[in-house]
């Protein structure tokens, strides 16, 4: 059996092995080529048959990359635009102008903490009323001048606490959905880390609607469906089994559209290899999306949404 | 494939069940109460004023024109895409809110009138698994707006419903936007969606559709509100207000237009139904 720290022992002993070798010229090659191949192995056996409580582990990873290290990596220019203009300006879903590949894009992501200060000032990445107004807001700016919207979904769901529901965080989802569905610009979600509920399809009704590969969407977190349907809280392993909230399953559901595949062990393993990957389908997808009419655009969206879900139908 | 013994969906139809009981108990003041009295006085207790909890059935009774009913749903039933397992099957959950409630699903859908104005009225039953909205109910109330739009009528939908249905994952969270699809056309066809809240408007009901009328009322007790007291206690341990997600927090927060006692619900839908009426004025 491994587990992350054998694997993080063994990388730290190739490289000290790699660095004596170049130090003193000592004959380690093959020493090190054999750890390698261990290493390799172990990596498969560990991470090849995740299972989905372990993804769920991997996509609330803190060393997983956020919205903010592919907004900086895969896109140029960034100009961050705040606040809701009705008084509030949410750090937990941030708004800017930039461009991909040369093109004039909008973005609109939700963005976690990388220390308790900035978690703090995140909310840990649970967006408020405000910021759901905010991204409505840059909606319509994306479409007043035709700019494709890119939303990055990054979140453990809703802010849930009293200044919330004062400021009908409902209400705010529900506007937030509207727009995303009736906005005439080509819209691409990428689920990059949490998708939970409400608080993520608030800003995920999109024309594409993609998934990292360790990535969850999910209509409740494992922990709060233990709690409800199990009644124990020590059964999150199941609750993530049975809500099937990983990419490869949605993907067999038809409810997303792709998987951008990450390296063995999550992204965090190889931020370039999956920069790279999330690059190259998020331009494949807005080329696709820039060759249709409004027209289409919204009538392809509305069917998407409008089938929908899976019923029995039976004869009268 | 269907996953029932029996074909379970059917007409819902209004007519009362035979073994009835004749008296009711009053949770708040204790008295036995005669059934048919408190079914005359808009199911509230004739003795102290109490509501009484309405079922799917009771509530459209007490909003639509008597006769008027006409079940209008799609002839669909739950499927089980996740082949979901918790504490049972999600197949035998169905099953037994089936039984327990006499409704295929957690939605009643008619075609009606109030006050003589046909409406398509769709009412959550929240007996059935919570009122949760899954592929069914989510289907039914779309099919409901397109009723709207086909026979040119306002759409009316009393929601009672703890929010996304579990059991079916991400199919379930999704009717958010698909009911919320069919809400814009809706719009654009200029026909009225009146949304009732009752209790319990909650979850991804509240965040998606019910929250998008054009008008919303709310019965007064309602509860209405994005995340329930356990989650907010558990994430935040904040604590919360004694008013905290009732209407008339609903309605100091400007989330909703007005609240309704329960026997003045019909008659505010009509006045309402009756202003967007056309050519009546
Ligand atoms: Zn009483």
């Amino acid at each position: 059996m491994s587990d992350e720290r054998t694997l993080d022992l063994l990388e730290a002993k190739i490289q000290e092995l790699r660095e004596l070798n170049k130090a003193d010229g000592l004959e380690l090659s093959a020493e090190i080529s054999k750890l390698e191949r261990k290493l390799a192995q172990l990596r498969t056996e560990l991470y090849a048959n995740l299972g989905d409580w372990e993804r769920v582990r991997i996509a609330r990873n803190p060393k997983r990359p956020y919205s903010l290290d592919y907004i900086g990596e895969v896109f140029s220019g960034f100009y961050e635009l705040h606040g809701d203009r009705l008084g509030g300006d949410d750090r937990a879903l941030i708004t800017g102008l930039a461009e991909l590949d040369g093109r004039r894009v909008v973005i609109i992501a939700q963005q976690k903490g990388r220390d308790p200060a900035e978690n703090k000032e995140r909310y840990f990445g649970m967006v408020r009323p405000q910021g759901y107004h905010k991204a409505v807001r840059i909606m319509r700016l994306a479409e007043r001048f035709g700019f494709p919207i890119i939303s990055l979904i990054d979140t453990p769901g809703a802010y849930p606490g009293l200044e919330s529901e004062e400021k009908n965080i409902g209400g705010a989802i529900a506007s937030s959905i509207l727009s995303m569905l009736e906005i005439e610009v080509p819209t691409i979600a990428v689920i990059i880390g949490e998708g939970g509920s409400g608080g993520a399809v608030a800003i995920g009704a999109a024309d594409r609607l993609l998934m990292l590969e360790n990535a969850i969407f999910s209509v409740i977190s494992p922990e709060g469906a233990a709690a409800i349907l199990w009644k124990s809280k020590e059964r999150v392993k199941e609750a993530a089994v049975a809500l099937k909230l990983t990419a490869p399953d949605l993907l067999n559901l038809g409810v997303i559209d792709e998987v951008i595949p990450e390296p063995l062990g999550g992204a965090h393993k190889d931020v370039s290899q999956v920069m790279a990957a999330f690059k190259e389908s998020l331009v494949r997808n807005l080329a696709d999306l820039g060759e249709k009419s409004v027209q289409e655009l919204l009538t392809q969206r509305y069917e998407r949404y409008r089938k929908i879900g899976r019923y029995n139908t039976l004869s009268d | 494939m269907t996953i029932f013994k029996d074909k379970q969906y059917f007409r819902v139809n209004l007519e009362k069940e035979a073994d009835e009981a004749l008296w009711l108990r009053c949770k708040s003041c204790g008295e036995l109460v005669f059934k048919k009295r408190v079914r005359e006085n808009n199911n509230i207790c004739p003795n102290c004023g109490e509501y009484f909890f309405l079922t799917a059935r009771e509530r459209i009774e007490s909003l639509i024109d008597e006769e008027s009913f006409e079940d209008v749903s799609k002839p669909i039933v739950a499927d089980d895409p996740l082949g979901f397992q918790d504490e049972k099957p999600y197949p035998q959950r169905l099953e037994e809110a089936q039984e327990k409630t006499g409704l295929p699903s957690a939605i009643i859908l008619a075609s009606a009138s109030i006050s003589k104005i046909p409406v398509v009225i769709g009412v959550m039953e929240f007996q059935f698994i919570g009122g949760s909205m899954g592929s069914v109910m989510g289907e039914q109330i779309c099919h409901g707006m397109e009723e709207a739009i086909e026979r040119r009528c306002p759409f009316v939908l009393v929601s009672s419903s703890g929010g996304a249905r579990m059991q079916e994952g991400a199919f379930a969270l999704l009717q958010m936007v698909k009911t919320t699809a069919v809400r814009a056309r809706l719009a654009k066809e200029r026909l009225p969606f009146i949304s009732v809240m009752t209790y319990p408007t909650t979850g991804g009901v509240q965040a998606s559709i019910a929250s998008l009328g054009d008008i919303i009322i709310a019965e007064k007790g309602a509860m209405i509100g994005f995340a329930g007291r356990r989650v907010i206690k558990e994430t935040i341990a904040e604590e919360l207000p004694k008013n905290f997600q009732t209407e008339a927090f609903a309605l100091e927060h400007g989330m909703i237009d007005r609240v309704a006692r329960r026997e003045e619900l019909r008659s505010e839908l009509a006045a309402v139904l009756g202003f967007f009426q056309e050519g009546t004025r």
